[in-house]
């Protein structure tokens, strides 16, 4: 265990940055994906509400592995047959951006649970008083909602940093892949996996005790 | 038209769904005239209320508010609620901003005010109903009439020159009701405009000009409180006054 420590240590440590910074970014475009959808789904526009149902249907009803091979694969090939000749994608791109849409649909049925938890007395309130549906949205009722959202939000951060393991199969060089690698080269298999197990283990640990503190302040004054 | 008259329905309906909950209303209201609706659970009081302000979109019919035509699409409804003050059955304060929050809120959004003089205005407001001594507390430390009260100043912070009060003690404990009608009663002195949803009919005879008793989506009748209460015409309303006098 020492040996494979003193001579993959950085490149392990290399791997978990990656697997931290595709983290950040999906759930960076997932937060802003997850907003959108959400007040799509809650707004009273049905053409909007459709799109919204499709898209949460249709994410949750595939497996992150199959689109993340969609779009890593299947559409630069799906360009080639359109004439489209050299588009490709870096297995970051690919990775966060199957990631960011797998986790904007959880996210927006989070956040759209919360929006709908807020009594709807503070939406009639406020506009009672002329503000804008949007404005009311922004100043009452989200900041209402982000309280019981909390935890979820946390608990999905979670799961897309677990979830970042499946994008090995892009070969993306994260901790997962890196933990192939090295158990391939050294034959020290156990070792290899209780490191790598540890180490995803220590971030969300720290993740969960972050988190916590966080609900703690957003909850304060209530 | 009468210059007088501040609200003018014709021939309101509202269904919600196949449900027709006003099935045709007619009312004038004239300016500083305080008139009380009164009528059994489910005669559309509180939605006919909430159309005047089209929390509820009437489904036909045509509501003028100080010659704007608010059942039209092209009315632009945030300005006209601007002056149109609202209190619910449950208070409905935010209760994650402070009582002085949640009064400043809107006018300082909406830049009818600095951030200065909305803190004056909502300081005076308290003072007025009672609450200056609670201006940082939070809604969830207040009791329910205090609730109410300091509801009744966030919509007087608006300066509004009507007001709509939906069952507005409904939700109190019996020894809270008289705080928030002595509050109200203030707002009759001062000739503000005002539509009432209430079962307080002791109160409603004490304030209001007149009383419009509605059963199953219509006015039945409407009058004085003497007329109206003391010397009711029709039987729906005889029955429904036997009920809760």
């Amino acid at each position: 265990m020492i040996a494979i420590i003193q001579t993959y240590g950085w490149m392990l440590l290399a791997a978990l940055g990656k697997t931290i910074l595709l983290t950040l970014l999906s759930l960076f475009f997932a937060m802003i994906l997850g907003m959108i959808f959400a007040l799509m789904n809650v707004g009273k526009n049905r053409l909007l509400n459709l799109l919204g149902t499709v898209y949460v249907d249709a994410i949750r009803g595939v497996p992150l592995m199959v689109l993340a091979f969609f779009i890593y694969f299947g559409i630069p090939s799906g360009m080639k047959g359109m004439g489209i000749q050299n588009f490709r994608l870096s297995a970051l791109q690919a990775g966060t951006m199957a990631l960011a849409l797998n986790c904007g649909a959880y996210m927006a049925e989070i956040i759209r649970a919360g929006i709908e938890s807020v009594d709807k007395g503070q939406m009639e309130a406020s506009r009672s008083l002329g503000l804008t549906y949007g404005k009311s949205m922004r100043l009452v009722v989200l900041p209402q909602a982000i309280r019981t959202m909390v935890p979820s939000i946390i608990n999905q951060f979670i799961i897309t940093l677990k979830d970042t393991s499946i994008l090995s199969v892009i070969a993306f060089p994260e901790l997962m892949n890196m933990g192939k690698i090295i158990s391939g080269n050294t034959g020290m298999v156990l070792q290899t996996w209780t490191i790598v197990g540890v180490m995803y283990m220590a971030v969300i640990i720290t993740l969960s005790k972050i988190a916590k503190r966080i609900e703690r302040r957003v909850n304060r004054g209530r | 038209m009468d210059d007088n008259i501040k609200i003018h329905v014709e021939h309101l309906k509202k269904n919600f769904d196949k449900l027709e909950v006003l099935k045709d209303m007619s009312i004038d209201i004239l300016e500083g005239e305080v008139v009380v609706l009164l009528g059994p659970s489910g005669s559309g009081k509180s939605t006919f209320l909430r159309c005047l302000n089209q929390l509820e979109t009437a489904t036909s019919g045509t509501i003028i508010i100080d010659d704007k035509n608010i059942t039209d699409k092209h009315t632009d409804i945030n300005k006209v609620r601007e002056n149109i003050g609202m209190v619910f059955q449950h208070f409905n304060l935010f209760p994650h901003k402070t009582v002085l929050e949640n009064i400043m809120l809107v006018p300082v959004e909406l830049k009818k005010m600095t951030k200065e003089e909305a803190k004056d205005k909502s300081m005076q407001l308290l003072k007025r109903v009672g609450l200056d001594t609670k201006a940082d507390a939070y809604p969830s430390q207040l009791s329910g009439g205090q609730k109410q009260r300091v509801a009744i100043a966030r919509s007087l912070a608006m300066n509004p020159d009507i007001m709509l009060f939906d069952e507005p003690t409904s939700a109190l404990d019996p020894e809270m009701v008289g705080e928030v009608l002595n509050v109200m009663q203030e707002l009759v002195a001062e000739g503000m405009t005002m539509v009432i949803v209430t079962h307080e009919i002791g109160f409603a005879k004490e304030v209001a000009d007149r009383i419009v008793f509605m059963d199953g989506g219509y006015i039945v009748e409407q009058g004085t409180p003497e007329e109206v209460i003391l010397r009711p015409k029709e039987a729906r309303t005889i029955d429904f006054l036997n009920k809760v006098l």
